[in-house]
């Protein structure tokens, strides 16, 4: 299965995605720089966590207006499958290919910590390697990851089990309604999350909770 | 060349939590500045536009909100020529 990992001046989580996707596929993903208007074939697009364009205006707004993201846009509406963390998380839904909004956390300051999270739908692309309501470890790195929705959408998403990832045990670091971490289009092909799988893929890691999402979305069995 | 002046100005939507708001009404309350009801934190822009026509600006500052400086999801705009 061939990847694809977008580069944006800022972003610093990139090198992180890249080395996760070559050690769980077996093969280097390609890069794609902010100026690219055209994505070469690949099964999975990955945008990395970071500072994209400094935060400036408002997470992963300028981001979402490059080149770069009306290719992932269009590689999404033929159904590739796309997964944002967290500044990507923030970039896909700026782009409006999610919906909702990241605001600031609640508590005002940055959080970098292990939170637990609730598999709200195993029933996606992403998650199929999981089971329903497992909670897994996972790091959560932000300072704008308090997701926001009006009540129409949440209830929207909600019912669509667009839902796919929770904060569990009370370890909701941001404020996000309804502990929501995660969430799915409703075609049910582009991903976005706050929490970083990708830093915890293996043993060196302290645990491999995060590696079922990219075994997931690559098409690989659960590793035994 | 003339130049249009405008000044867009963007805020959170009603029912839109605003904890930067909420820090800033305490943080005033513990500088003795009583009875501070609500405090909302929002974003001004001052845009100067190159050209003469106000309603081509006044248009095209409007596409810049919906397109980028604001987010409709979360936040109202309003643009005022000055």
């Amino acid at each position: 299965m061939k990847s694809a990992v977008v580069l944006l001046p800022g972003l610093n989580r990139d090198r992180d995605m890249i080395a996760a996707l070559t050690k769980i596929s077996g093969k280097a993903p390609v890069t794609v720089w902010q100026t690219d208007t055209e994505i070469p074939e690949v099964d999975l697009i990955a945008i990395p966590g970071g500072f994209s364009f400094g935060d400036y205006l408002r997470c992963g707004a300028i981001a979402a207006r490059m080149p770069v993201l009306r290719a992932v846009a269009e590689k999404a509406a033929k159904g590739v499958q796309v997964v944002g963390v967290c500044n990507g998380f923030q970039i896909l839904v700026e782009a409006g290919l999610l919906p909702g909004a990241l605001m600031r956390n609640t508590s005002l300051k940055f959080v970098c910590r292990e939170v637990k999270l609730e598999i709200a739908n195993a029933n996606t692309a992403f998650t199929r390697n999981y089971s329903a309501g497992q909670v897994i470890r996972c790091p959560v790195a932000h300072h704008d990851g308090n997701y926001f929705a009006d009540p129409d959408t949440l209830k929207r998403i909600e019912g669509e089990g667009q839902v796919v990832f929770r904060y569990a045990e009370g370890t909701n670091p941001n404020g996000s309604v309804n502990d929501i971490a995660g969430i799915i289009n409703d075609k049910g092909n582009v991903l976005g999350l706050m929490p970083h799988p990708e830093n915890l893929i293996e043993a060196a890691h302290g645990g491999e909770d995060g590696r079922a999402l990219f075994e997931s979305a690559l098409g690989l069995s659960k590793a035994a | 060349m003339p130049v249009i002046k405008a000044r867009v100005t963007v805020t959170l939507k009603n029912g839109v939590l605003d904890p930067q708001g909420k820090a800033i009404e305490h943080a005033l309350d513990g500088l003795g500045f009583g009875g501070v009801g609500s405090v909302r934190q929002g974003k001004v822009f001052d845009v100067e536009i190159e050209g003469a026509d106000k309603a081509k600006a006044e248009a095209d500052l409007n596409a810049m909100c919906e397109k980028l400086l604001a987010n409709t999801v979360i936040e109202n705009y309003s643009v005022t020529l000055i």
